[in-house]
């Protein structure tokens, strides 16, 4: 009894397993070279904005130690 | 173990007896078909390598990175951070039970909570700024409010939101500070709603614990990635549950997921001392971030604002940061006098924060 009970649980664990598969089997994909131009694209688009990529001026960087100023 | 119980009606078994074990046969057979399947699809799209792509790109010159603050006050090793929205306030936790907010700009410390377990390995901190989330060893996850009131007892406010049967390794808000997701040795992630404690959505698939997890940015949809122990990513539905995408290329355990700033991809660190770049849209691996030198794992990874470097924080004490598009290494960070374990660059980019086993924070 203990062991078809197991073999039970067995086959619906494969089930899920196939069902997952299929799930996965069946998306639509691109191709590498087009999704690798989109990831290039988007750091090109972004690069100018990016503090740690382009170096940051002391007076932009929040974390450099300014000299002290006075406001008046 | 993630199985349910299904027993058959006992009628149902006695007339069943040969069958089950060629459904069983018979199911193996189509889902190793179908992994098959799934390979040759992927092989058919990869028509080139990325770094092949990005040769016609500006190569990136030498970078100079300092460290700018340490933050100290931890009396362990200190296992996870995250960065408020106001880009200045962190949060952080410890094996030593506590959980830390600092104000990274001036390094004091502005709230300290002490939790009941030590290992608190996660934490995070809510998108409106005014509430953390943390836990670990304790199995929970649980939300403080972060009082204005600085003698106030942040203990006494505490809401456990999370209930795992094992301990907690990630945690992060949705959107809003009404929703948690969280990741757990018990080998599941959960959606839960904030407020009520109610578990909201379960995500059943992974084969042993979860380590990590990052949200999609928002603009991408309801999606998420977690990585583990079974050397798997996966990426998720949160409305359904459903586990929509896999990626098995790791060697050993993925210690941290973080997407790309588009949502198209997502960069994985695991004990393989390497990290992976996967393609969403290409449903495949597109790059791995590795060395000969390099042999000690990665325990956290983020990217840059505009996703060309990826920085990565690795059990040897040094950061290394990656040209993402070319797969070249810019530079190796030093500082840390023991693993790096948590690490995350600012929401303005400005910076990135890392934690380490040698209980102090770096900015």
């Amino acid at each position: 009894m203990p062991s078809k009970m197991h073999n039970a649980g067995r086959v619906a664990h494969a089930r899920r397993m196939v069902q997952q598969l299929r799930i996965e089997a069946s998306i639509e994909r691109i191709k590498v070279s087009k999704a690798s131009s989109d990831l290039m694209r988007y750091c090109g688009e972004h690069a100018k904005s990016d503090p740690l990529l382009m170096g940051l001026g002391a007076s932009e960087n929040p974390f450099k130690d300014k000299k002290p100023c006075t406001v008046l | 173990n993630l199985m349910t119980d299904e027993s058959p009606r006992v009628p149902e078994m006695a007339t069943q007896e040969v069958q089950p074990n060629e459904t069983l046969t018979h199911l193996k057979t189509e889902s190793d078909t179908l992994k098959t399947k799934l390979e040759e699809e992927r092989a058919k799209l990869h028509d080139v390598e990325l770094h092949q792509v990005a040769e016609k790109v500006d190569g990136l010159g030498q970078f100079i990175m300092k460290t700018r603050r340490t933050l100290k006050g931890h009396g362990n090793k200190v296992l996870c951070m995250d960065w408020c929205k106001d880009k200045r306030r962190i949060v952080s936790s410890s094996q030593d039970g506590k959980v830390i907010v600092w104000d990274a700009f001036t390094t004091n410390k502005e709230h300290a909570v002490t939790m009941p377990c030590t290992w608190v390995m996660a934490c995070a901190y809510a998108p409106s700024g005014c509430a953390v989330a943390c836990g670990g060893l304790d199995n929970k996850c649980s939300v403080y409010p972060l009082s204005l009131d600085k003698n106030e007892n942040l203990a006494a406010k505490k809401k456990s939101v999370a209930m795992h049967t094992n301990y907690l390794s990630a945690c992060s808000f949705t959107n809003s500070d009404m929703q948690i997701l969280t990741s757990s040795g018990d080998g599941t992630c959960a959606l839960w709603d904030v407020e009520s404690g109610q578990l909201l959505q379960s995500f059943h698939g992974h084969a042993a614990d979860v380590l990590c997890l990052d949200l999609a940015p928002s603009e991408t949809g309801n999606t998420f990635v977690s990585g583990g122990c079974d050397k798997k990513a996966n990426v998720w539905d949160m409305r359904s549950g459903q586990c929509i995408q896999s990626f098995e290329t790791h060697e050993s355990d993925i210690n941290s997921v973080r997407y790309y700033p588009s949502g198209d991809a997502f960069a994985s660190g695991s004990d393989d001392a390497t990290c992976r770049l996967y393609d969403l849209r290409a449903d495949r691996e597109v790059a791995i971030y590795s060395k000969e030198s390099i042999i000690f794992g990665v325990s956290s990874v983020d990217f840059s604002l505009s996703g060309r470097l990826l920085f990565g924080g690795y059990n040897d004490y040094t950061i290394n940061v990656w040209d993402v598009l070319k797969g070249t290494r810019v530079s190796i960070l030093f500082g840390h006098e023991n693993r790096v374990s948590t690490l995350r660059v600012s929401p303005d980019g400005t910076a990135f924060c890392t934690g380490s086993w040698d209980h102090t924070l770096r900015v």
